[in-house]
């Protein structure tokens, strides 16, 4: 079934008619010869200063590389400290500023751009049918903020860094801390506008530019848990900017809106900054689902199971989101009903979260399944998610959190979700779209082998410490008991598999790029608009405008899997 | 006949633009009430905890520049729409009048809200910097007006963004380099002035009225 019907002249829709303006003709529907973005325009200008989706899309990937590096530099040291019982590497200072450093810039310049920014803004517009973001310049600007922000970050690591964790509690960090804390606060003030940005044009986008045809259950789960971050990203942020400004202001003036000692209240600052990093976390993980329902239909060559129910549990996530933030809470003097209410909705979000596991799950049933890498990422997501998930539950339970909160528990939890699995979702992303992105294709053996590195370093890390944190070691501490030592050696060793995991991809992407074989259109013969427009993209993503007229994942009819047997025999009709 | 220029080219007609253009005013606008959201609830929470310094400091303010401050920007919003409406008939001297009489009288009530600062200096109301306040409870009433300050400091930030924004536009409209009549350029000025105006009307009882009862 052909999808892409030749729209001949987009423009007839517009009400200008003024076929003969340069600006129209520039777009030249059809005549424009395929020269790809990457060609389009020569130089560093053409790059610093581009509005193509594509083109931001690539300098957001090349910027979060260098954080994530740095951020993992952080986690290293973090990791070689851990690796005796006493503290011999580095000062309990130092290491305060260590896991300081490593979580503030894991979390906001690479966990939070991470695929939006990188593999959002690249795939958005391609899977919509449309030639670029609605607001191109605006995106531009979102990614020379968050290097302004990323320039805050790097003084502060400079000067001497900033220890009060990535929380910034009050009163520590408005009046006792010696860090950069303003410095650090403000950088992440001004990497927020960055995220608003991002999330306003991609809202604006889904709703305004989809393809003739593409009504809003067509369109592809990528793109809607895409969306449904951007709800996030949009009504989150700006309670954290405020909260930080004000810790900011109360830092430098000396006013007491969150010290106690001068009047304020600590908890205040607890609310406002968890009503922001709770659905943050959402942030953190709704894209990589969508990256994995992309990744597991194509390599199960299946329609996803439930096509409405991943929506509505997408946005049900977004919502419910925010009214869970109370559980981070449970010890720091909430009264106590509000603890058990907070605890109810903790429990209730799982429920779209488990919908989505067994949807995938159940995709996969009489799919004809392709072991590819991007697929091995994908299914290691969806165990360490489910992983990172359950143990959610344990630390959402009021009494179990009593027990475990603050402790290596809480820490391996929170990496099985945002590591295990938005990392993995995005490194799979990343194998799944190489080609369409550079027209080139990667090493599938090497990548086999990282994708499997990854699972297992990663659950080498980090499931040790469930154990640690459930025989009670408490998180942020550069010394501790020497009974504890085995488990520590154990994580600081799959560390090391792990960062040979991350590094390894980096080697034979940057291979592939002078090496790998070219790409076809659709070398991994899936469906979904990107694939339908040249391996790397034109300027204006297509030659004429795509008119939709199938359902997304339309990789089999309808209740006919790959291999002929009926999903439903009951069902069955005679194919015509 | 439409303006070549009205048209960006990721658009496919002036209608998809205008759509997009409103639309990302009104989230833009969303995430704004949050930025004011965040801090309200610390205004709500201590004016719960510490109600008598509340009322104590907010009998301090002058509430004569507030309640002048407060006509000057109701006006204004009138000035804005009828600018808004005056580019839907495509009347450009009006627009550019219109235009024109919004951003004085924004600038009018950042003159008379700059004459108000001087004056909280003047009478020691300054937290952190100069703050001597001699009623009930100095600690809580400091809290007052650092919020005092903080909110009217943000919602000033936003008045001079959208006096700043109304003054290009006037000027773009002026020299012809705007098509204002087919873009969504007015209707989503208007908006965001509308937001500052509406913010306004939110603050002005919050730091006013408290206390004046008594």
């Amino acid at each position: 079934m052909n999808t892409i019907v030749d729209a001949q002249g987009s423009g007839s829709s517009g009400g200008s008619g003024s076929h003969s303006l340069p600006r129209q003709a520039e777009r030249g529907v059809g005549r424009e010869e395929a020269t790809s973005y990457l060609t389009a325009g020569h130089g560093v200008k053409s790059w610093l200063f581009t509005t193509d989706h594509k083109r931001i899309a690539i300098l957001y990937a090349l910027t979060i590389t260098v954080f994530f590096f740095i951020g993992g530099a952080a986690a290293t040291l973090i990791r070689m400290e851990l690796f005796t019982p006493a503290g011999d590497l580095v000062s309990a200072e130092g290491y305060n500023k260590l896991f300081t450093l490593h979580g503030v810039i894991m979390v906001w310049f690479f966990l939070v751009p991470a695929i939006p920014a990188t593999l959002g803004n690249f795939l958005l517009p391609l899977m919509l049918g449309a030639r670029d973001l609605a607001f191109p310049r605006l995106n531009l600007m979102s990614w020379w903020l968050i290097v302004i922000a990323g320039a805050f970050v790097l003084y502060v690591l400079v000067m001497g860094g900033v220890d009060t964790g990535w929380t910034f509690y009050a009163p520590y960090s408005t009046t006792y801390s010696n860090g950069y804390v303003v410095a650090a606060a403000a950088g992440i003030f001004v990497s927020g506008f960055s995220t608003i940005a991002t999330g306003l044009n991609f809202i604006v986008t889904t709703h305004t530019m989809r393809a003739p045809g593409m009504h809003w259950f067509r369109v592809p789960l990528f793109v809607w848990s895409i969306y449904a971050t951007a709800l996030i990203m949009l009504l989150a942020t700006p309670v954290l900017a405020m909260a930080l400004l004000l810790i900011m202001i109360e830092r430098l003036l000396g006013v007491g809106i969150f010290d106690p000692a001068l009047g304020g209240d600590p908890v205040l600052f607890e609310h406002l900054f968890w009503f922001y990093s709770h659905p943050a976390v959402y942030i953190m993980i709704l894209p990589g689902m969508g990256v994995v329902t992309e990744i597991v239909t194509c390599f199960a060559r299946r329609r996803i199971f439930g096509y409405q129910f991943m929506v509505y549990a997408l946005l049900s996530i977004a919502v419910v989101g925010f009214f869970v933030w109370g559980h981070h809470m449970f010890v720091a003097g909430q009264s106590m009903y509000a603890g058990l209410v907070f605890s109810f909705l903790s429990y209730v979000i799982a429920v779209p979260s488990a919908i989505k596991v067994f949807n995938w799950t159940a995709t996969l049933y009489r799919g004809s399944i392709v072991l590819d890498a991007p697929m091995l990422y994908a299914l290691g997501f969806i165990g360490l998610f489910t992983m990172g998930g359950l143990t959610g539950l344990f630390v959402a339970s009021l009494p179990i959190d009593v027990h475990v909160h603050d402790t290596y528990f809480v820490v391996a939890h929170f990496h099985y979700v945002m590591v295990g699995g938005m990392v993995s979702a995005f490194f799979g992303g990343l194998h799944f779209w190489w080609p369409k992105i550079t027209g080139r294709l990667y090493p599938e053996a090497w990548a086999r082998f990282a994708a499997l590195l990854m699972f297992f370093g990663f659950n080498m890390t980090f499931f040790p410490q469930f154990i640690l944190g459930w025989m009670g070691m408490p998180r942020r501490y550069h010394e501790y008991p020497s009974e504890f030592q085995v488990y520590h050696v154990l994580s600081s060793a799959g560390a090391v598999v792990l960062g040979a995991a991350y590094l390894l991809p980096l080697g034979y992407f940057l291979w592939s790029l002078r090496y790998g074989q070219p790409a076809s259109d659709n070398p991994w013969d899936a469906k979904g608009l990107e694939w339908r427009t040249a391996s790397p993209p034109p300027k204006h993503n297509f030659p004429s405008t795509p008119r939709v007229d199938e359902e997304a994942y339309d990789y089999h009819p309808p209740r006919r899997p790959p291999g002929g047997h009926l999903d439903h025999p009951s069902d069955g009709r005679p194919a015509s | 006949m439409s303006d070549p220029q009205a048209l960006a080219e990721q658009f496919d007609d002036l209608g998809q633009q205008r759509h997009a253009a409103e639309l990302g005013m009104w989230i833009f606008l969303a995430t704004e009430a949050l930025f004011f959201g965040g801090l309200l609830l610390g205004y709500a929470v201590y004016r719960h905890l510490y109600p008598e310094a509340w009322f104590a400091a907010a009998r301090e303010t002058e509430i004569l520049i507030g309640t002048a401050n407060t006509a000057i920007l109701l006006t204004s919003s009138l000035t804005m729409w009828l600018a808004v409406r005056a580019g839907e008939e495509g009347r450009r001297d009006a627009v550019t009048l219109a235009l024109g009489l919004t951003a004085t009288l924004g600038a009018f009530f950042l003159g008379l809200k700059a004459y108000e600062y001087y004056l909280d200096w003047d009478n020691s109301l300054v937290p952190g910097l100069r703050f001597a306040f001699e009623k009930a409870d100095p600690e809580h009433a400091e809290i007052f007006y650092y919020l005092y300050f903080f909110l009217t400091g943000v919602h000033a930030v936003h008045l001079t963004v959208a006096i700043t924004a109304v003054l290009v536009v006037l000027f773009l409209v002026r020299t012809g380099r705007l098509a204002y009549q087919q873009s969504a350029t007015l209707t989503v000025l208007g908006l965001y002035w509308h937001l500052v105006d509406v913010v306004w009307i939110f603050l002005y009882p919050l730091i006013y009225l408290p206390g004046r009862s008594q």
